[in-house]
């Protein structure tokens, strides 16, 4: 009776789950969709907590709660703008939960000595450490990156990629021997600490700008942990949603690595922007820039009819969201047309944008996808760009010499005029000169986003 | 029984490609702190570990599993609120000033 209502929960829980994710395909319904799928996970807790093997819940309990303590602070009051970092967090989290599930399961057979653990199930239980430990750290490295406790920029050391590749054969070595024979202890745990170490290694060399992929391949490999874990434990829920996690982070790394035009190995083994490319940046430093003052940008800005605005990482990192909000409602008031341009690699990680503008309360039927708009550029009187740069290097397009050379821009550089919000002349993270600042039509409105957005909302005003 | 626990993972990856290919780019991070919480399914394994009581190593193990995924779901699944809570159509309102001019 019991086993039956464990079951049942479980497979209520997995058609809300479905639901709620198709759910997402529809930002009107995606609210209500996604709270249907909390409900299934709460109803899926407690089928299993009826389990006849449990028998003690203090140790329950007490973990339910202090993860209550800590998951409700990283749900509420995590600003918009970290969330790259915090969803690194919990990918992290998410596998070391599938680990430790493991290894309890694994030193169960070997010391409780309650399960005998056939080849199957040790397949199933070392690809969920294996690949479990190796998203623990690469998740705290990505993590570190982007939170910048750990440099943003690629660390690479020669013979990496060899050392790497030897690391992963030893580990691949050992989950074979363990799962010829099981009770190979010491082999297992060495392949825990050989993978722990290669997550480390494999995401240190990955810059900055190719955190969305890295990102999005990591929650991938959580989701397929955690799908090993259901093999491990004969449970379909964990493979389900094992399954759907992995798919989904597969389907959005693979989308992430086509809008940079690099195949994933490119990504993983390719350490991008390393010191073939300062020297271009060097040479370039000397090509005309043409400065303008925040007066003579909103006036353009107040007359303008069409107005495109293109949002990049600068735009979060100067927290810059309401101030490009009250200076798109002041346009807007005088009767110009504003819109947005997203594309697909713009931020840390994919859609951060889109959330960062409807935080400012952009409606999201202003905001276009890459290919919606790249029409409309060359009727636009003005483009404004704020700190984005490689997305919008029209390099990409011409270029063939150039390492960008093929990635899918906005087309921001067709525009009648294009005002580029930037701090300095510093290359972006592909360390790539970019054309687009020394283009007649651009003006350059040096200094911080938000500061410089401010002077515009303010001049505009008055213009 | 593995081969059907093939089936399903085959069969539920197939189910969240086909939904997931739909979820326009708009709605990517909150997919991504969706699917999160939703993996963070696995306290259903670390339940079973932390309660069974089979030795102190596995019941300890089990313990920081449970924190873990329960951060992650309840942690994951209030910023997708949040965050979702956030997406709004233009209202009309907002748009009659653009119109009368």
């Amino acid at each position: 009776m019991r086993e039956h209502f464990t079951q049942l929960s479980y497979v209520v829980a997995a058609v809300l789950f479905i639901l709620g994710l198709r759910s997402l395909t529809r930002p009107d319904k995606a609210r209500h969709g996604m709270q249907l799928a909390a409900w299934g996970m709460l109803l899926a807790v407690c089928g299993t907590l009826v389990n006849h093997e449990i028998v003690d819940y203090r140790w329950i309990i007490g973990g339910l709660v202090l993860g209550t303590l800590i998951g409700y602070p990283l749900g509420m009051w995590v600003p918009t703008t970290a969330l790259p970092q915090r969803i690194a967090m919990s990918l992290s989290f998410g596998a070391l939960a599938a680990v430790l599930v493991g290894v309890s399961e694994y030193h169960n057979a070997f010391h409780g000595g309650l399960v005998a653990i056939d080849s199957a199930h040790m397949a199933a239980l070392g690809f969920e450490v294996l690949l479990g430990s190796l998203t623990v750290t690469g998740s705290m490295i990505a993590f570190g990156k982007l939170q910048e406790v750990l440099p943003s920029r690629p660390l690479t050391f020669p013979g990496q990629n060899v050392f790497n590749g030897l690391l992963f054969l030893a580990a691949f070595v050992l989950l074979v021997l363990v799962i010829i024979d099981p009770s190979r202890t010491a082999a297992f745990y060495t392949m825990i600490g050989i993978a722990t170490v290669l997550g480390v290694l494999m995401v240190i060399p990955i810059g900055g700008a190719d955190m969305p992929v890295v990102v999005a391949l990591l929650n991938s490999y959580c989701g397929l942990a955690a799908a090993a874990t259901g093999f491990a434990l004969g449970n379909s829920i964990l493979i389900i949603c094992g399954a759907l996690d992995g798919a989904s982070g597969f389907l959005l790394s693979m989308l992430m690595s086509k809008a940079m035009n690099r195949s994933f190995s490119n990504v993983l083994f390719g350490a991008f922007g390393g010191e073939t490319t300062t020297a271009a940046v060097a040479g370039g430093s000397a090509l005309p820039v043409r400065s303008i003052s925040a007066e003579d940008a909103a006036i353009q800005l107040a007359y303008a009819q069409r107005v495109i605005i293109v949002p990049g990482y600068g735009m979060a990192v100067a927290q810059a969201q309401h101030q490009v909000r009250e200076l798109a409602e002041l346009i807007e008031k005088r009767g110009g047309e504003v819109k947005y341009a997203i594309h697909p690699v713009a931020g840390r990680m994919p859609g951060h944008m889109n959330v960062l503008l409807a935080e400012a309360n952009v409606p999201y039927d202003r905001l276009y996808d890459m290919d919606e708009i790249n029409g409309e550029f060359p009727q636009t009187d003005v483009a404004l760009v704020i700190g984005a740069n490689d997305v919008v290097n029209p390099a990409a397009r011409e270029d063939k010499s150039s390492p960008i050379y093929g990635m899918p821009i906005l087309d921001v550089d067709r525009a009648k005029t294009v005002i580029v919000l930037k701090r300095g002349m510093a290359a972006g993270f592909a360390g790539i000169e970019n054309m687009l600042f020394h283009a007649p039509a651009t003006s350059m409105l040096f200094g911080d986003a938000k500061t410089s957005l401010s002077k515009l909302v303010t001049e505009v005003k008055s213009a | 029984m593995l081969i059907l626990e093939l089936y399903i993972f085959v069969l539920a990856g197939f189910v969240g490609f086909m939904v997931i290919t739909r979820v326009p780019p708009l709605l990517h991070t909150p997919l991504m702190s969706a699917t999160n919480a939703i993996s963070g399914i696995s306290l259903v394994g670390s339940l079973v570990a932390a309660g069974s009581h089979r030795s102190n190593v596995a019941t300890i193990l089990g313990f920081i599993a449970v924190v873990c995924a329960t951060t992650n779901i309840v942690g994951g699944f209030l910023i997708t609120d949040r965050m979702l809570k956030m997406f709004k159509r233009d209202e009309p309102k907002a748009k009659s000033p653009s119109e009368t001019k």
